[in-house]
């Protein structure tokens, strides 16, 4: 035998499912989303999804290795993630440097600052978006509209999401019967053919990209489930109360970043709790704060808000939820 | 639906490669390292000494306690030295050195027992001779099987539950007795039931050894009291809690036995052991070993000498292969990793699984990134991610509080870990601990 | 406007006072009384809180030492005498005087004389790994070398040599509060006296393995042959399960077994060179230092701040 013999502890074999493959899942899965986008926005989505991307990457490169100097681990596809949903959650006509101030926040002050990959509590790449959107509120609600020739540049025209005109309208006094004139219908929503984050434009390309993920078992059904079905569930009661009023709990749903955040960003596994019990507390509580403020916030958007508000409940239901220990007698069990 | 336990588990590539091969005799070897400490427990007593002639199932270490077992001669021969050799705990344990007589032939004959069903012992002359004859666990534990067996009076026992779920990959030992075995193994049963006063006995088998429930199924056709159950391939079944789960619904409670709901556990290896005790009177002195490897040729089963050098296996079955950089002590997934071959086979030994190059490395641990899939894998209901932590970070009395003595060390978490991380590891350190502080604190 | 900053002064300096006066009541109502003696005696203390004393901090040992009649066997190792003395001036008790130790590593298992026969995986912690198996050479008595010792030394009086793989002690930093010989899973470090040049002669080696075995798993191990036995003029040598022990109470450091052990096994440090007086001498000399090259990355003879 040319080598020693390794000596280590059972078990002798391991599955071959690695935290590297589980991240280019994820990225496989955006890949739909993205090629929508860059249908609908053109070349200014890939150039947002680059620059996000590449900032992400150089960012965590020369932190950890001029700042923290310790392993560089940009390998790892964690964050690639981080720059491909900040670059979704963001408008495509924003200013590069933008980009690039978000992308810092989010991999700087996110991720490493908490002590790199695993250690996060908040979901580096929306604390990012927050930060960029509460910096920056005029550029970041510039939604440019699908451009017609999908290589310009350079494109002026803006237009409102539609949560945006919901709210806006409302705010104005006119009813649901008046908007839905003027916001995209349905079939628009499914298909992408709307304003919006550069990720959040279409509907169906979420949904496979999701399906991916559960087929994969990269996530489990529980978180975005869950959120969908309890924003429904919200929305549904108040359109059921005065339909002129509030907006039907499709629209609520197949508008804003309600999908993309049901399906990559709330399920992300770093902030989300461990066990089912306490990933259906943290989706139902994404769920309620969502609607509340899109309902009754000054945002008309908040999925990106109530994933963060949760992402700080998340040690708390980790505490408070555990697995049901074997052999534990039903009474005396936690929760 | 096939039963199965409902919380954790894993399915790893089953690999047995070696389910079809007729377990062989192997070959006595000319030198046996009997260890005295091959069951849990006080090790036994050393009753021979040097240059002694010692007969084939004589008595050569008497149990050192109420938890402990007899040790006897595997082979007529001299006792040549009383030495230290290394085992598969990787350290050097003391081991009686038997120097095997070729002159004599009671070595070389292969006495092939026939079947007797008849049960003529009383129940306490039948706990009697499996406390005499060295009779331990064989599904890889080794608990002393009087001491399970000890049932005090009052306690409410309704069923025996015979382990042959083997969830072990590679493993086929118990596969291999069961198909060969089975008529022994039945009567091995009914001397159990009539030693315990019960009148129901489930032999659970995974759904991957179909022949072995069918010929089960047959054989105890017109039998009322013996039913066999087939279960879903899932590790880690053959664990006696989740086992009595899967079969009776039961759940055994936190830090108890199965006796607390009724049960007995025992592997289909260890009956067939008590079966050969009680019927002929033979001390445990053999057992069924898998000899197997991705790269091993002529992988086998075989009829293995209690105190064989592993070497000699290895030897049988056409030596090392090419690259191999671990060798282990049991299954892939519970097994110890041996130092050298020379560690002998103990009654603990089920398998020598050889793993080459490839497979043999664990990958390095990176960040956790809190996926929680160790957690819904753990068929415990126990967050190994935070208990590994604890045990890194010295926080034992929190460890002990989040039920880390209940952890079953079947190495799923470990094995599902995407970020390679050694949780099992870490476990296995902090439960060391919490032990120690909890017997200090008695 | 200035109503409104009337209001904010107003509001925040009534907070103020209202949780100045709970603060007071607090204090007063649950105020505990404690001996100011003990905050004297800690005072007096290293303040290291290592725990070397048995009590888990130096606040907590000073409380002992006041409330304890007889303190006689209560010690601080890191204060030393000096320490005990002040300490027992202030509280009028009598101490007990103890001799000064310091740790000593009783392995010179290096890399290049301990050959490595398997490869360890898994966490590189000596507790881990000696509860795994018998560590990645074929001697099961000696140092594991992840460095538990190191980690657990509050004093960095310990580094890991990454040559020889082994911890080294640095004398003069080692208060001897003995965390590492509790650390150490193979008890291979030993507080052995100290005297005024930190002379010391001891067996670097636990191998209680038959001479051949030890041999074969290490170039330096204790074979147990005796002969360091039988040249001791003062009966400081026992031979207990193949190894050899020098018992430091009757040891008087004449350096004899040096010379004649085998395997130098046994250390010497901080000894002056010897003289050579004959030829062949030398070559025993030069062979040994080449081993004592191995332990002490310093080449120097005569080195009062390491030794292994």
């Amino acid at each position: 035998m040319s080598q020693p013999i390794i000596i280590s502890a059972s078990p002798h074999v391991h599955s071959d499912r690695t935290s590297k493959k589980i991240m280019y899942d994820v990225v496989i899965a955006l890949i739909p989303a993205f090629l929508v986008s860059l249908y609908v926005f053109g070349i200014n989505a890939f150039i947002v999804t680059a620059v996000a991307i590449i900032s992400c990457l150089a960012f965590e490169y020369l932190i950890q290795k001029y700042l923290l100097k310790t392993e560089i681990t940009i390998g790892d596809g964690s964050a690639l993630i981080t720059g491909i949903l900040l670059a979704f959650n963001l408008p495509s006509g924003l200013p590069i440097w933008m980009i690039v101030v978000g992308s810092l926040v989010a991999i700087g002050i996110a991720k490493l600052s908490f002590g790199g990959l695993g250690f996060n509590i908040f979901n580096p790449a929306l604390v990012g978006r927050v930060f960029l959107l509460v910096s920056f509120p005029v550029q970041m609600t510039m939604w440019p509209t699908a451009v017609e020739n999908n290589l310009s540049i350079a494109d002026g025209v803006t237009g409102a999401t539609t949560l945006g005109m919901i709210k806006e309208g409302l705010m104005f006094g006119e009813t649901m019967t008046e908007i839905s004139t003027k916001i995209p219908s349905t079939i628009d929503l499914l298909l992408g053919i709307t304003g919006g984050s550069i990720g959040e434009m279409s509907a169906i390309a979420l949904l496979i990209g999701g399906i991916y993920l559960l087929v994969r078992k990269v996530i489990s059904w529980h978180i975005p489930v869950i959120m969908l079905v309890t924003m429904a569930v919200m929305t549904g009661i108040f359109w059921v109360i005065n339909p002129e009023q509030y907006a039907s709990p499709l629209i609520h749903i197949l508008s804003g970043g309600a999908l993309l955040g049901a399906f990559f960003m709330a399920t992300d596994l770093v902030t989300s709790p461990m066990t089912k019990k306490g990933m259906i507390i943290f989706a139902v509580g994404i769920g309620v704060i969502t609607v509340v403020i899109r309902l009754f916030g000054a945002y008309p958007e908040g999925v990106s808000f109530a994933i963060l508000i949760m992402n700080a409940f998340v040690p708390l239901i980790n505490t408070y939820f555990k697995p049901r220990r074997f052999g534990a007698k039903i009474k005396s069990k936690i929760v | 639906m096939l039963k199965t336990f409902p919380k954790g588990g894993i399915h790893p590539p089953e690999n047995k490669l070696t389910s079809s091969k007729i377990i062989k005799r192997l070959a006595v070897p000319k030198m046996m390292n009997v260890p005295i400490a091959q069951h849990i427990g006080i090790p036994a007593e050393i009753v021979v000494a040097v240059k002694d002639k010692v007969k084939i199932g004589q008595v050569i270490a008497k149990s050192g306690g109420f938890v402990s077992s007899n040790i006897h001669s595997p082979v007529a021969g001299t006792v040549t030295k009383l030495d230290k050799i290394i085992d598969s705990s990787g350290y050097k344990k003391q081991c009686i050195v038997i120097r095997t007589d070729v002159k004599d032939e009671s070595n070389f004959e292969e006495k092939e027992y026939p079947l007797l069903q008849e049960i003529t012992l009383s129940s306490k002359e039948i706990l009697q001779r499996i406390n005499d004859f060295g009779i331990v666990g064989l599904g890889g534990a080794t608990f002393p099987s009087h001491v399970k067996l000890n049932v005090k009076e009052g306690t409410k026992l309704d069923c025996l539950i015979i382990n042959g779920v083997e969830c072990e990959p590679y493993l086929t030992a118990d596969h291999r007795l069961m198909l060969e075995k089975s008529e022994e193994i039945i009567v091995g049963i009914e001397i159990l039931m009539k030693a315990l006063n019960i009148n129901k006995a489930i032999i659970g088998i995974e759904n991957n050894k179909k022949d072995a429930i069918d010929l089960f199924k047959k054989a105890t056709k017109n039998n009322s009291k013996i039913q066999v159950a087939a279960l879903q391939v899932k590790y880690p079944q053959g664990g006696e809690k989740q086992l009595v789960r899967a079969l009776l619904n039961r759940e055994v409670p936190k830090n108890g036995l199965p006796l607390d709901v009724g049960v007995i556990v025992h592997n289909v290896g260890t009956i067939f052991a008590i079966y050969e005790a009680v019927q002929f009177n033979k001390p445990l002195i053999e057992r069924v070993v898998t000899v197997t490897g991705k790269k091993m040729e002529n992988a086998s089963n075989f009829w293995v000498k209690i105190g064989t050098p592993i070497s000699d296996l290895i030897a049988e079955v056409g030596g090392l292969p090419e690259g191999t950089r671990k060798i282990v002590n049991g299954g892939p997934m519970m097994g110890k990793a041996i130092k050298n071959t020379d560690v002998p086979v103990t009654k603990g030994t089920s398998g020598i699984l050889v793993i080459a190059e490839d497979e043999a490395s664990r990958g390095e641990p990176k960040n956790c990134i809190r996926c929680g899939e160790c957690v819904y894998v753990c068929p415990m209901g126990l967050e190994p991610h935070l208990l590994m932590n604890l045990s890194e970070k010295g926080l034992f009395e929190r460890a002990s509080n989040e039920d880390i003595m209940t952890c079953i060390e079947c190495g799923s978490c470990s094995y599902v870990c995407p970020s390679d991380r050694p949780l099992l590891d870490y476990i296995r350190f902090g439960k060391s601990i919490v032990k120690k502080l909890q017997t200090s604190k008695n | 406007m200035t109503d409104s900053v009337l209001y904010s002064v107003l509001l925040l300096v009534s907070l103020g006072v209202i949780a100045a006066v709970v603060l007071y009541l607090v204090s007063k109502k649950f105020y505990v009384y404690e001996n100011p003696l003990i905050g004297e005696v800690d005072e007096l203390l290293p303040g290291a809180n290592c725990a070397g004393c048995g009590s888990p901090g130096c606040r907590s040992f000073a409380e002992k030492l006041v409330n304890t009649e007889d303190i006689s066997n209560l010690f601080c190792p890191v204060g030393g005498n000096d320490v005990m003395k002040l300490v027992a001036a202030k509280l009028g008790k009598e101490v007990a005087e103890k001799d000064p130790t310091v740790a000593v590593l009783r392995c010179q298992g290096s890399c290049d004389v301990r050959p490595k026969t398997t490869e360890f995986q898994g966490p590189r912690t000596c507790a881990i790994s000696a509860m795994i198996y018998s560590g990645e050479t074929d001697c099961q008595y000696g140092c594991l070398g992840d460095g538990d010792c190191v980690k657990v030394c509050k004093f960095d009086a310990m580094y890991m040599d990454e040559t020889t793989g082994l911890p080294v002690i640095i004398t003069d930093k080692c208060t001897s509060c003995g965390a590492c010989v509790e650390e150490c899973p193979r008890d291979i470090i030993e507080m052995r006296p100290r005297n005024k040049k930190d002379l010391k002669v001891f067996v670097g080696c636990l191998n209680e393995d038959k001479g051949g075995i030890a041999k074969k798993s290490c170039a330096v191990a204790c074979i147990g042959c005796s002969k360091c036995l039988d040249i001791c003029p003062k009966e400081a040598v026992t031979i207990v399960n193949n190894l050899a022990y020098i018992d430091p109470a009757y040891c008087t450091l004449c350096r004899k077994c040096v010379d004649v052990c085998p395997t130098h096994s046994i250390i010497e440090t901080n000894f002056p060179p010897k003289k050579v007086k004959k030829v062949e001498e030398k070559v025993v000399v030069e062979k040994k230092e080449k081993v004592a090259v191995v332990k002490e990355p310093i080449v120097e003879p005569v080195n009062d701040k390491t030794d292994a």
